[in-house]
């Protein structure tokens, strides 16, 4: 079992279509919108980046496809607004609210944007799990791309990388693990490492001998070669 | 642009009982989609439209590739700062003052006559927003995620780069919270140019590791 957001390696998608170095950041006005109402929604605080990506990748393949980009920030917004309980569908049905929102202190206001965009979201932390692996040490990657916690849950272990084996380049310290926070079971910081692949153990016949793909996979993802 | 048929219309109009999706709810133009949203989160005191306008001017206006560009002139003419760079990329472009969402972790990748580095990001579209702003609509398309990966020279060539066979080729996939910043190579005829001149040359595209900077003829 996959999912459609999981295309690294896949054929068929044709040309990348390259957009003039001076196109506008935002091609529709409501691009920009949506870009901005997805962020102000984030900072009600009722959900963090990996639950909002998932909200993306469980759309269905059908949708996934045929949305382009913004529709899929929208659509996966408005299925999490619900599913939060921040709004009711019917509420998004007749397209305006019942009343005012518990939630309505927590509005991010015009003259918080600049701070709330400049903190960011650091997932660094500390972590009792101690790093089992330094530079150079040879890894394998799980059998299979799946979140073993939930199923058919959110992980960070593309399709293309699974069972392969690698070196680790790099140690980055601690990171928040999505495939727990996405789901609301904790953040469970771990080890992350970028670890490198020939690009032949991924894909079979590289294009060229001796390129290579890199990763940031969390430890949890890997096992000693 | 994406059009609905008549067929998703009439189901958006009727929802199926089984369908779990609750966006099928909402209007079919994706643009009356984002202002029903926006109309009904108003309505709740959920967001403030003045807000919105802030972060709109934040990233069509402030935030994007310039802030790269003179990350890497600096970190051409300065020694130290490029040691800096390299050494902790987040430490080094805080104190030029690029930091924030979706830039907490920041590793710079340089590109010499014997590595190019390029970035992606297969899974959705991860991306240095306080170095280079909101990714371009080629670095989020299907075609890039899908092909950048296995076939990353082809991929350059429609870019209009062709590498040397000698320059190994390393693909930055980013899965994680780290963003990559390419430090792409210093074309020769620049010796004793200025910063903002040598920032002035420098592509979005190249800090990405599909473009090369070049000298304007």
């Amino acid at each position: 079992m996959s999912r459609i957001h999981d295309m690294g390696g896949r054929f068929g998608d044709g040309k990348v279509e390259v957009d003039a170095p001076d196109a506008p950041v935002f091609a529709e006005d409501w691009h920009a919108r949506a870009l901005a109402v997805t962020l102000a929604c984030g900072a009600l605080g009722q959900w963090n980046l990996d639950t909002s990506r998932h909200a993306r990748e469980k759309l269905s393949p059908r949708d996934y496809t045929r949305f382009s980009y913004y529709e899929k920030w929208m659509a996966g917004l408005a299925d999490l607004l619900v599913a939060k309980g921040v709004l009711t569908r019917e509420e998004l049905t007749k397209g305006h609210a019942d009343g005012p929102s518990q939630l309505a202190e927590r509005c991010l206001v015009a003259e918080n944007v600049p701070s709330a965009l400049s903190k960011g979201g650091p997932v660094d932390r500390p972590s009792d799990v101690a790093a089992k692996f330094a530079p150079g040490d040879r890894v394998t990657t799980r059998a299979r791309a799946r979140n073993t916690l939930v199923d058919g849950g959110h992980t960070r272990l593309p399709t293309y990388a699974q069972g392969a084996t690698g070196t680790i380049l790099r140690l980055h310290g601690a990171h928040v693990f999505p495939d727990s926070n996405a789901h609301g079971l904790g953040e469970a910081p771990e080890p992350i490492y970028a670890v490198v692949f020939d690009a032949a153990e991924l894909f079979g016949a590289p294009e060229r001998v001796g390129d290579e793909v890199i990763l940031d996979l969390w430890q949890s993802y890997l096992s000693p070669a | 642009m994406f059009r609905w048929t008549v067929d998703s219309a009439a189901r958006n109009a009727a929802p199926m009982p089984h369908d779990d999706h609750d966006h099928s709810v909402l209007p079919p133009d994706p643009a009356l989609r984002v202002k029903a949203l926006e109309t009904i989160l108003t309505e709740k005191g959920l967001i403030d439209p003045a807000a919105l306008d802030a972060i709109i001017d934040t990233y069509q206006n402030k935030v994007g590739p310039q802030n790269g560009a003179a990350v890497v002139a600096r970190a051409w003419t300065e020694p130290e700062f490029h040691a800096a760079l390299m050494a902790d990329a987040t430490a080094a472009v805080s104190e030029m003052g690029f930091y924030g969402r979706q830039g907490e972790h920041l590793v710079a990748v340089e590109n010499t006559g014997d590595v190019h580095n390029m970035v992606v990001c297969t899974l959705c579209s991860c991306y240095p927003w306080p170095l280079l702003g909101i990714p371009p609509a080629w670095y989020k398309s299907d075609a890039y995620r899908a092909r950048a990966v296995r076939e990353p020279r082809v991929v350059l060539s429609e870019f209009g780069v062709t590498l040397p066979d000698e320059t190994k080729l390393r693909v930055w996939d980013s899965t994680a919270e780290v963003r990559y910043l390419v430090i792409p190579r210093r074309p020769d005829g620049t010796e004793g140019w200025s910063v903002d001149d040598l920032a002035a040359i420098i592509s979005r595209d190249a800090m990405v590791g599909c473009g090369l900077v070049t000298v304007p003829a």
